[in-house]
């Protein structure tokens, strides 16, 4: 009963609360944003040792944070397993998802949510311990296969299995911790899930270099933040936030040198994002004029975030790749700030 | 005059009413059906308003769409493509078949500790009440994290498992025993088996009505064992024995053929049946105990050996004391088998309630079916005890 439980507190609280029509007003009078996080996953969501969260789905609440609020400190992090985190966002009971989660026809058009962007272009890949001497996905048939529960995982791992006439045992878990447990115990052979939680759990392996990440990639899951139907201009502050972050770090600014840049004034896109010229961009979202100085100046651009979180300088070890800026070869592109 | 006059004066006044007992309940009653009422009615208005600000639709349609997941434990036929309806299905039999067997070792166990607990043996009695102490105050939930725990960590992955018999392999991911695969003329055996239970059952009245009329003592159980075993097994060698047996092979992962007893469905078992076993422990006890000792002697005097005494003068007493919580134990453990999702064993709660649910979002629904079922479950449980314990106290007279 006791997973039950969030599942019974979110119906509950959809049975007895009236969702308030504006998610900025409720915010700016808490005076802190709420955010559903995952329960554990390096480099997008994880206590760090002093007992921080930090990560790349972190920082997108800070971001928000910093934009509604002016301090990127002021979130509380409600960690969710992927299984509870649509409920607990359609009751109300958090104002953003920003959990690793996969935007897909599905979710977009049937649960009453929205996705504000994608922070994260990823695509669902397979582990095995170096040993068992596995070098292709295809040759995984018969194997005993570890996937969390109400994930595209489970949805994309059945259909590949099928297509390639080939038969598995699925583990479920809960959570990613769970996870690790069960394979590290040997209880499946294999561990299926974003490519990127694949790195990431392997970063907290004793032994990272005893496994391997297969080659096939065998979905798409462009990864991003979710908020309810029917606010449209919380909507809008969310994917502006992320976008604020990908268009600081296609002209150049940065957390050190957004002061400096502001002041230029022959640089009109510089200074409308900073608000440091007559440009009113924060006003259109209901902000104020440092919204996005803010999240630069706090949080980073989306540069700096993805290099401390999950960059080649971290355990992680993640290429950009997919994720560059589509002006260096990769697909992140945001809107204009026109 | 005056009399009728005192007495409507009585009525009229609202504080008359109030200090009478009777109309004071009717009235309290009154208002706390309108406060409950408004209560769900403001429940449901709530969330028929919230869901619609979402734009979510509400209905069943969505459990005849194709589930899209797999399952690993499944006792019916189901794959992917299958509706989200057999999806529950296949968590239901899980369910179900978690519960019976919990129910059939924690009776068991239950009524073994129970009894021995009572003994004169004073190592025998402490050991239970060891077991009853340490199992019955820590929670269910640890107990199930730690078999499974124990069972994944503590036996070996299948590369490395050997074969205690052949065809027996303890492994972590499960124990593989062989199967046996009924071929052609099996059907035979059924019959025989069915010969011999209905046989053993007219021969035990049989010799019930012979003991009430001339007190001879037939051994019809004994009688009646034999044919339920032996018929069987002598038509089983006359078909030629018709069963094949699958052994289980490592064939790249994992074994193929044969027959596996999943550790997610162990660890759910053993911790319930345990844990549930050391409650019955003390019904069972009490049960016992509650029966005067008088009885006891008194059989004693007319010369009943101690054997008989168990079993025709305390037993019988004793099950009128020991059914009606025993009832509820059942129920208990039916409902706790619903930590299953804690180390996924894939029950009700974990398909239907649980993957279902998050990948079509229909939250109120499958909540709604799974807590509907539970329901149905229930009362079905209580009810066949009921109509069991009706039969018990009637005998007893
Ligand atoms: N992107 C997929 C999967 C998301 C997911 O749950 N990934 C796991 C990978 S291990 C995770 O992040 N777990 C973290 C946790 O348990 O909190 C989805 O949206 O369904």
């Amino acid at each position: 009963m006791k997973k039950l439980l969030p599942i019974a507190v979110s119906l509950a609280a959809l049975t007895a609360m009236n969702v308030s029509a504006s998610t900025l007003e409720d915010v700016q009078a808490r005076g802190v944003l709420k955010c559903g996080v995952s329960t554990g996953l390096a480099g997008f969501a994880t206590p760090n040792d002093a007992g921080q969260w930090e990560g790349l789905d972190v920082d997108l609440c800070r971001a928000v944070a910093a934009a509604v609020l002016g301090d990127s400190e002021k979130v509380e992090y409600v960690p969710l397993t992927s299984k509870v985190r649509f409920e607990v966002l359609k009751s109300g009971e958090i104002d953003v998802l920003s959990r690793v989660t996969t935007w897909t026809f599905t979710r977009d058009a049937s649960l009453g949510l929205n996705f504000a962007g994608v922070n994260y272009y990823d695509g669902q890949g397979f582990m095995v311990p170096a040993a068992l001497g596995v070098s292709s996905a295809k040759d995984l048939d018969g194997a005993s296969i570890c996937i969390q529960t109400g994930t595209t995982t489970e949805l994309n791992l059945a259909e590949y299995f099928k297509l390639n006439g080939m038969s598995y045992e699925p583990v479920p878990v809960e959570t990613s911790a769970e996870g690790r447990q069960n394979y590290i115990a040997g209880r499946c052979d294999v561990y299926t899930t974003d490519a990127s939680a694949l790195a990431a759990q392997r970063s907290v392996f004793e032994d990272p270099t005893a496994h391997v990440v297969l080659p096939e990639i065998i979905s798409k899951e462009p990864l991003g933040p979710v908020v309810r139907h029917g606010d449209d201009q919380w909507l809008d502050i969310v994917k502006w936030s992320h976008n604020a972050m990908l268009n600081a770090e296609e002209l150049n600014i940065t957390s050190k040198n957004l002061d400096e840049r502001g002041a230029n004034a022959n640089d009109p896109s510089a200074q409308g994002l900073l608000g440091t010229n007559e440009a009113k961009l924060g006003a259109m979202l209901g902000l104020d004029k440092k919204w996005a100085y803010n999240i630069i100046k706090q949080v980073g651009n989306y540069s700096e975030s993805f290099e401390r979180n999950v960059g080649k300088e971290t355990a992680l070890k993640l290429e950009r790749g997919l994720n560059a800026l589509w002006t260096n070869g990769g697909i992140q592109y945001a809107p204009p700030l026109k | 005059m005056s009399g009728t006059q005192v007495k409507e004066k009585k009525s009229v006044t609202l504080g008359s009413i109030w200090r009478d007992k009777h109309s004071r309940g009717v009235i309290l009653q009154i208002i706390a059906v309108i406060g409950i009422l408004l209560f769900l009615g403001n429940i449901v208005s709530n969330t028929v308003e919230n869901l619609d600000r979402l734009g979510v639709k509400v209905g069943f349609d969505f459990l005849s769409e194709p589930s899209n997941y797999d399952i690993n434990q499944t006792l019916i036929e189901y794959s992917s493509s299958d509706s989200h309806f057999r999806a529950g299905l296949v968590g239901l039999l899980n369910t179900l078949l978690v519960a019976v067997c919990g129910i059939v070792v924690a009776t068991i166990l239950g009524f073994t500790a129970g009894v021995l607990r009572l003994s004169n043996n004073f190592v025998l009695s402490r050991l239970m009440q060891v077991y009853v102490e340490i199992t019955r105050n820590v929670p269910v939930l640890l107990q199930i994290l730690l078999w499974h725990g124990i069972l994944i960590h503590s036996m070996p992955v299948p590369k490395k498992a050997e074969a205690l018999i052949e065809g027996v392999i303890l492994t972590n991911r499960g124990i593989y025993l062989p199967q046996p695969i009924p071929q052609e003329g099996f059907g035979w055996v059924w019959i025989a088996l069915l010969v011999g239970i209905v046989f053993a059952v007219f021969f035990k009245r049989y010799a019930n009505r012979i003991q009430t009329e001339t007190g001879k003592l037939i051994p019809a159980i004994w009688i009646g064992f034999v044919a339920v075993i032996g018929l069987p097994l002598v038509t089983y060698l006359l078909m030629g024995s018709p069963i094949e047996v699958s052994y289980p092979e490592l064939k790249g992962f994992n074994y193929k053929g044969g027959f596996v007893i999943k550790p997610e469905f162990m660890a759910l078992w053993f911790a319930l049946s345990i844990y549930t076993g050391a409650f019955i422990a003390e019904i069972v006890r009490a049960g016992i105990q509650s029966v005067s000792h008088g009885q006891t002697e008194a059989a004693h005097a007319l010369g009943i050996k101690p054997n008989f005494t168990m079993r025709l003068v305390v037993i019988p007493q004793a099950l009128r004391v020991i059914i009606p919580p025993l009832i509820s134990q059942y129920l208990n453990l039916t409902k706790n088998s619903s930590l299953a999702i804690a180390i996924g064993y894939m029950d009700l709660v974990a398909t239907i309630g649980g993957i279902s649910l998050n990948q079509t979002g229909r939250a109120l629904e499958s909540m709604g079916i799974v807590l509907g079922v539970y329901l149905f479950i229930s009362i079905a449980i209580s009810a066949a005890m009921n109509v069991y314990n009706k039969r018990v106290s009637l005998v007893s007279r």
